[in-house]
């Protein structure tokens, strides 16, 4: 693989472009065995109260796999508390990376603009790299190019949902108009979402429920694998127009007079 | 002293630091993060910082998350 074929988010590259989440897996165990199996390099992590006499965990199977983290802020309705996090998200992980969720209810858990933005600007500020969950509104997208995020990740559905890509014209205008990495995130439900989020131009791809909650995790997090690499390639191969008709593919001329 | 620790009130000793709280609730260090009253306090300055009266600690730790 080239260097040109690597994606690059704020001056760090990576081979793959599946990022992982955490959320949902049965088991650490499992959780490790899917990292393992999808080859992200990135996985997301949140932050949540101690459970008194609890050692280990999550922080010991990212020493073990050596992929990088990307703290959330999951969980938070405002920029005040989404700052908050991130920082605190600094001094746990000691990364300035942030993937930045501002959510404005519990039951569609769809990202709130107007605190989104105003957290970005201050995170942005404050020296980290803002990598923010977003609705698959091409102007907000802009808006946080605008304001020096490293990425954007618009959804492809509301999380959680595995309704795969609900509006991919939003997504292709997006992956236009920015001029920085686009990682389609949420909403991927199976591979061929994976495969499509990658065909319409997106640099990435991150997801979590798809396989932490799938049947068999590990083998999901292969298909996801594959689906990054396979949707990657097709958009670089150029697909062909689509057509009302046919067009033959074995020629006339020749044909027996039968 | 009676602060709140996590949103449970607690009774502690007086001038505890974050060090001493961190240890007692024996979840490690790594990947541990500590607010105070809504501000963060760095790791690096854990064994200065003496807890008062009424203060609100916030002990998180990494956590599984999408």
């Amino acid at each position: 693989m080239s260097d040109a074929e690597k994606l690059e988010i704020g001056g760090e590259t990576f081979s793959s472009r599946l990022i992982l989440g955490t959320g949902g897996a049965p088991s650490l165990d499992v959780l490790e065995r899917a990292i393992s199996a999808s080859g992200a390099e990135m996985v997301t992590l949140a932050l949540r109260r101690v459970d008194p006499g609890q050692a280990g965990g999550v922080v010991e199977l990212l020493e073990r796999t050596g992929v990088r983290p990307l703290p959330n802020t999951a969980g938070c309705f405002t920029a005040k508390e989404a700052v908050l996090t991130a920082q605190l998200a600094r001094d746990a992980f000691e990364t300035d990376w942030i993937k930045l969720e501002v959510i404005g209810d519990l039951h569609t858990l769809l990202p709130d603009p107007v605190e989104l933005l105003d957290a970005a600007e201050q995170l942005v500020d404050l020296g980290f790299i803002v990598l923010p969950y977003t609705n698959d509104d091409p102007i907000t997208a802009q808006r946080l190019a605008s304001l020096g995020c490293a990425a954007v990740m618009p959804l492809g559905a509301p999380i959680g949902s595995g309704m795969g890509i609900r509006n991919p014209y939003n997504i292709a205008i997006i992956r236009e108009q920015v001029a920085i990495p686009v990682i389609l995130d949420a909403g991927i439900g199976t591979a061929s979402d994976a495969a499509l989020a990658m065909e319409l131009g997106c640099d990435g791809v991150l997801l979590a429920s798809a396989v932490t909650r799938a049947r068999d995790p590990e083998r999901m997090a292969d298909a996801m694998r594959l689906a990054v690499e396979g949707g990657r390639l097709a958009r670089l191969a150029g697909r062909i127009p689509r057509r009302l008709y046919a067009e033959a593919s074995t020629s006339f001329e020749g044909v027996a007079n039968l | 002293m009676k602060l709140t620790v996590n949103g449970d009130p607690r009774t502690l000793d007086d001038g505890m630091t974050l060090v001493a709280l961190v240890a007692m609730l024996g979840c490690g260090t790594k990947g541990v993060a500590v607010a105070v009253n809504e501000a963060v306090v760095p790791r690096s300055t854990w064994n200065q910082h003496s807890l008062r009266e009424d203060d609100r600690v916030e002990v998180l730790k990494a956590a599984q998350g999408g």
